[in-house]
């Protein structure tokens, strides 16, 4: 009992707390107690805390001012361990567990002694809105200097350094209808859908559904409306076809019915999820919805009036001081004073009475309010002031007084003698802003009502609001407003629903005076000189910052918004949004609808990037490829390389003998002895990642003459090409061998990044330009696996493994056989990406660690030397052999790479990229062309990227002329060996260039041509 | 995301298992070498990107692997039709497109091409459609 006597604003009874169990909370490193069905903010409240946060800006103190997901300043980090560190939680949407650690996320070092105080109290005239653009603007050099330290001081929370403990979901829903809110709206609209038969998805915010039911002081069928609400969840509970899913935020609504939404599974019960029946369950939940018809019930958000001070905790929304006292049993203070513009928030003052503490007044706008409430209120007894606003409020660190005169509404002055009632707690309502952020997401500009002094939203097609979304207030009218939504909803997806008005539950009437539009309340002082009226509180931004915006120019709502940061942050302008407009609107003199409106984007909250991620992190963020052989790469030792999603083998480091015992070979010095291996011996490569495309079709000749820059015709079946691929453009693009099988029959090969797009790029063609070529093209990269055996010995190693004769008549250069290797069926290519006699061996893929295998058993003989991706690009290098994407970037002709043998200008039909070919810019003198660098300094090893200049002495900025494509160090040249483009290269061959390094250097080195060993090309052919 | 109705596979998917592939109906001039260098520059570079209802062709990547066309309205992004290669659109705003597109023709800033296309070159390079 000693426990919860500290919380000093909990009522003895009444709510839906359960004060028979106790929690302990910590905030801001102090300990509290409160109890479930608390809120963080309810339990804040409870124990009299009234400082939560510093602003933004102006570092002042800021206390909890609303009771749901509009909540802009009680933005506080939650978390008791490192790894559980959560930024950006709104203390009134954190259900209170035991042993929750919270904390401000704003001042530093923290909230109670906060630095920025100091600039906020004296300095604020110093930060108009733009301060940021106008004073931080020189030297450019020094904002990121400046960005830290106003980092530092902006509260926006902190990511956790350490792994999330956690596990998170995506689930993919499909419904026939989805209700977005189970307030009275979108309960009465998913009964009535779901007893026509649809099947139903329910998605609320809060901890409990019921939405405005849970504190409304009206009665339904002459009950508590908790009455109804308990009847009617339960019977959606027991629908077969109604899924309810509550803690659940729809933040984002995307395109064709497409919702996201955010279930918050486990926030409510710890710092971590705990396990359930021994299992991890997950924290939260993205539900990824499709449904047929939406039914937005989102309700509305209350708006506060801008007056003076209005920050000071203590400043607090009527309806939020309603929601605190009849559902968390907790008064936010001792003495209160309403000010208002309607009757709705006369329910503040009446539930603060019946709480037992005291109403200074009731202060109200209109001059003859009239209303039922109005009359319930001055029958209590309370003093109701008309005709007036609350000015000013006046207190530092918590409300002290309110100031109240009367006032001209319209002529913006202030009318009458201010008098000051003391007070700890005003309470503010200037009406209702329904909540139309989903509706905004598809795109549909909300349009402004004077009915209901508010935008409403327009919708898409198959998306109704109902209720309080589009500004239906009164409970009977809102209850038959969710059946006809359902109704609706229902037939437009082929149920029939029978309505019955007899379902919907008696509502007492009530008769409710008409509301006036209050936004802003004048001072006695011009607003520029008047104490600071906050219109959004997240982002400190004033009446005073939206009138110097105007006069200096912003009048376009979107401009103002981002020159003053309105509606910025994770509040997204919930309350404040209508209020600058209005603002806006009387500076400019003219309408809200004239000044416009702003329109939300996704997420209506923030969304942990937990649930965003799901379960795509760590191994299973993206697919990895593995050819057969990855065990024995990884027996081997291999170091490996990500290529597009595969793993292939980068180098093969061996043990050698060093001082003291053994080391792994470096990366050089293993390149080097595959190098030499194949150079010299025999090497193998797993080359089963490249691109494999089996083309068949009485047309298949033809097509590969079309997409091809090369010939195709005359290519006999047993014969192999090589091919170049340009798009229309002109420019390269893929390039490869391909093989005929027989007459109509071909094998494509890829490069291994390019297997998908140019799979794509062939049905492209054949699919838009000449579906009359009877062709068919289908992938085949992971039924074949392809191992390249290389090197002068690579003939005799092979010569007992194979059936098919390998003599070098028999078996040419650019031919391919069909037979065995090592007892499984294989077919051989002669094709060489080394310049050495090669072999590419094909076999079915799950054949393949059997050949593999089989090759190595012979190989010893041979000293049979694995190599990896990075020996191969040496030696491919060393020949001058490009790789698309590396040696060229999308902006080279085949022309550019010395390649015009690869270049059929004569063929018949006008093939893929010829046009472009004869384009005056692919003609030009000076194009960069592909040349080999050698450099003088024989043990430089220039930098790929490098730039490359004529003149190594000319002034500063140099015209460069191209740049370093590949380059390596070649163990067969014993010097460092480069391929460039360099324009108008290849008539400067014996020419020097120069390559200016960043530390200073300048390295020389002269043009020649891009084959550096064997360039006659007669190793391949023995 | 989009919801699309494959017309091959006659079933609504999911956006995840398309890509899009720019302006449907630009079909590749039949006899290239005829064409002006500007003309070719237009078929290879040069799209509409109205404001409203547009043509666009899209590729069942993950599903049948077969190229179509789509209208789809670019302020609501409300897909009115799927057809198939070698269909022509039941909806369109063609006429309107090309009133826009002749009144936009201007030369480019020491240039050789136009932005957007002239009646003749549309004439020449959109043709029939195959």
């Amino acid at each position: 009992m000693s426990q919860t006597a500290s919380q000093s604003n909990r009522l003895a009874q009444g709510g839906q707390v359960d004060r028979t169990q106790t929690l302990t909370f910590t905030f801001n490193g102090r300990s509290y107690t409160g109890h479930p069905g608390d809120t963080l903010a309810s339990a804040l409240l409870a124990n009299g805390v009234d400082l939560v946060n510093r602003s933004f800006k102006y570092s002042r103190p800021r206390g909890i001012v609303a009771a749901g997901a509009e909540e802009p300043n009680a933005v506080v980090q939650l978390g008791a361990t490192e790894a559980t560190q959560v930024p950006n939680v709104r203390a009134t949407q954190q259900a209170l567990y035991d042993g929750l650690v919270a904390c401000s996320t704003n001042g530093w070092p923290d909230a109670q002694r906060d630095i920025m105080r100091w600039v906020g109290k004296l300095g604020s005239p110093f930060m108009p809105p733009g301060f940021y653009y106008k004073t931080f603007m020189a030297p450019a050099s020094m904002w990121m200097t400046y960005e830290k330290y106003i980092r530092k001081t902006a509260g926006l929370g902190r990511s956790p350094t350490q792994p999330d403990p956690d596990i998170y979901d995506h689930m993919h829903r499909h419904c026939d209808l989805l209700v977005v809110g189970a307030g009275p709206a979108g309960l009465s609209a998913a009964l009535t859908a779901a007893r026509a038969g649809a099947r139903v998805l329910l998605a609320d915010e809060q901890e409990t559904m019921g939405g405005s039911l849970l504190d409304t002081r009206e009665t339904l069928d002459d009950q508590p409306a908790a009455q109804w609400l308990k009847t009617t969840l339960a019977a959606l509970a027991e629908l077969d076809n109604v899924t309810l899913l509550p803690r659940t935020t729809a933040h984002g609504y995307h395109d064709h019915h497409f919702v996201t939404l955010h279930e918050r599974r486990t926030e409510h019960l710890g710092d971590s999820a705990p396990s359930q029946a021994g299992h991890r369950q997950s924290r939260s939940r993205l539900h990824r919805v499709r449904a047929g018809q939406v039914v937005l019930a989102t309700g509305a958000h209350e708006r506060p009036l801008v007056y003076a001070n209005n920050d000071v905790p203590g400043n607090l929304l009527a309806g939020a001081v309603s929601t605190y006292i009849r559902r968390y049993g907790v008064v936010p203070g001792q003495k209160l004073v309403l000010s208002t513009s309607n009757d709705h928030a006369y329910r503040a003052a009446l539930d603060w009475q019946e709480a037992g503490r005291e109403v200074a007044a009731i202060v109200d706008a209109r001059s003859a309010p009239q209303g039922d409430l109005v009359a319930q209120a001055k029958a209590a007894g309370i003093r109701v002031i008309t005709g007036s606003a609350v000015l000013e409020a006046k207190g530092t660190q918590r409300v002290s007084a309110a100031r109240v005169a009367a006032i001209d509404v319209d002529a913006f002055t202030v009318t009458g003698k201010v008098e000051t009632l003391e007070c700890d707690t005003i309470a503010s309502s200037g009406g209702y802003s329904p909540v139309i952020h989903l509706a905004s997401h598809t795109g549909a500009r909300p349009v402004w009502s004077d009915d209901i002094i508010g935008f409403v939203p327009s919708t898409v097609a198959g998306v109704t609001a109902s209720g309080g979304a589009r500004g239906v207030y009164p409970l009977g009218e809102v209850l038959a407003d969710g059946v006809e939504a359902g109704t609706n909803a229902a037939t437009a997806l082929g149920f029939s629903a029978a309505v019955n008005d007899a379902d919907l539950p008696r509502v007492a009437s009530r008769h409710e005076g008409s509301a006036c539009a209050l936004f802003q309340i004048p001072h006695e002082k011009a607003t520029l000189r008047a104490p600071k009226q906050f219109v959004d509180l997240q982002n400190d931004v004033t009446a005073a910052a939206i009138e110097v915006a105007t006069l200096e120019g912003f009048e376009s709502i979107e401009h103002v918004k981002r020159y003053t940061a309105m509606g910025f942050g994770t509040d997204q302008g919930k309350l404040g949004n209508i209020n600058g407009m209005a603002v806006a609107a009387r500076c400019l003199g003219q309408s809200i609808p004239e000044t416009g409106t702003t329109v939300f984007r996704p997420n209506y909250t923030p969304v942990t990037f937990g649930a965003v991620v799901g379960r795509h992190c760590r191994e299973l963020f993206d697919p990895e490829r593995y050819t057969p052989m990855q065990s024995w790469h990884v027996a081997r030792g291999a170091e490996f390389e990500d290529v597009g999603q595969w793993k292939r083998p980068w180098y093969y480091p061996q043990k050698r003998r060093a001082e003291g015992g053994e080391r792994l070979e470096t990366m050089h010095e293993a390149v080097a002895r595959e190098c030499r291996a194949v150079r010299e011996g025999v090497g193998i490569l797993d080359a089963s990642t490249l691109g494999k495309i089996d083309i068949q079709g009485p047309d298949a000749r033809e097509f590969l003459g079309r997409i091809y820059t090369n010939k195709w015709q005359k290519l006999a079946p047993g014969r192999v090409r090589y091919g170049l691929m340009c798009g229309d453009d002109g420019m390269v693009m893929d390039d490869g061998t391909t093989s005929c099988l027989a007459e109509n029959h071909f094998l494509m090969t890829t490069t291994t990044g390019n297997a998908a797009p140019v799979l794509e790029w062939l049905e492209l063609w054949h699919q838009t330009e000449w579906p009359e070529l009877e062709v068919y093209f289908n992938s085949v990269t992971d039924h074949w696996a392809t191992m390249t055996v290389t090197g002068p010995e690579a003939r005799k190693l092979l010569t007992d493994l194979t059936d098919i004769d390998l003599d070098r008549e028999a078996f040419k250069f650019m031919d391919w056989r069909e037979g065995h290797v090592a007892g499984v069926p294989a077919r051989v290519f002669r094709i060489s990406f080394t310049g050495e006699l090669a072999f590419e061996i094909n076999v079915q893929a799950h054949y393949a660690m059997h050949v593999w295998e089989a090759l190595f058993a012979r190989g010893e003989a041979f000293d049979l030397t694995p190599y990896g991706t990075e020996t191969m690009h040496v030696l491919r290098a060393e020949k001058g052999f490009i790789i698309v994407g590396q040696d060229t970037d999308g902006s080279v002709t085949p022309e550019d790479l010395g390649m015009h043998w690869a270049i059929g200008y004569d063929k018949p039909f006008p093939w893929v990229g010829k046009r472009a070919l004869t384009r005056s810019d692919t003609r030009r003198e000076g194009r960069k062309q592909l040349v080999g660098l050698k450099p003088k300094d024989a043990s430089v090893v220039l930098e790929e990227g490098a730039q490359i200049v004529f003149e190594p002495n000319h002034a500063i900025p140099m015209p460069m002329v191209g740049h370093v494509t590949s380059s390596y160090y070649s163990p067969t040249l014993e010097s460092g060996f480069a391929l460039a483009v360099v324009k108008g290269g290849h008539q400067r061959m014996g020419e020097s260039v120069y390559l200016p390094m960043v530390d200073g250097r300048v390295h020389e080195a002269e043009i020649v041509g891009t084959q550096f060993v064997d360039p006659k090309g007669e190793r391949q052919h023995v | 995301m989009f919801h699309i109705y494959c017309p091959y596979c006659e079933e609504l998917r999911e956006e995840e298992e398309f890509h899009p592939k720019g302006e449907a109906h630009i079909a590749r001039p039949e006899e290239p070498e005829a064409c002006s260098d500007e003309e070719w520059g237009d078929y290879l570079f040069f799209r509409d990107n109205p404001r409203g209802i547009h043509h666009e062709m899209w590729l069942h990547a993950v599903g049948c692997r077969k190229f179509f066309n789509i209208t789809r309205n670019t302020v609501s992004y409300e897909i009115l039709e799927t057809y198939k290669m070698g269909e022509q659109p039941t909806v369109g705003a063609e006429h309107l497109a090309r009133e826009e597109k002749t009144a936009s023709v201007q030369a480019a800033e020491g240039g050789q091409q136009t932005v957007g296309a002239s009646d003749a070159a549309l004439a020449s390079v959109k043709g029939a459609q195959a």
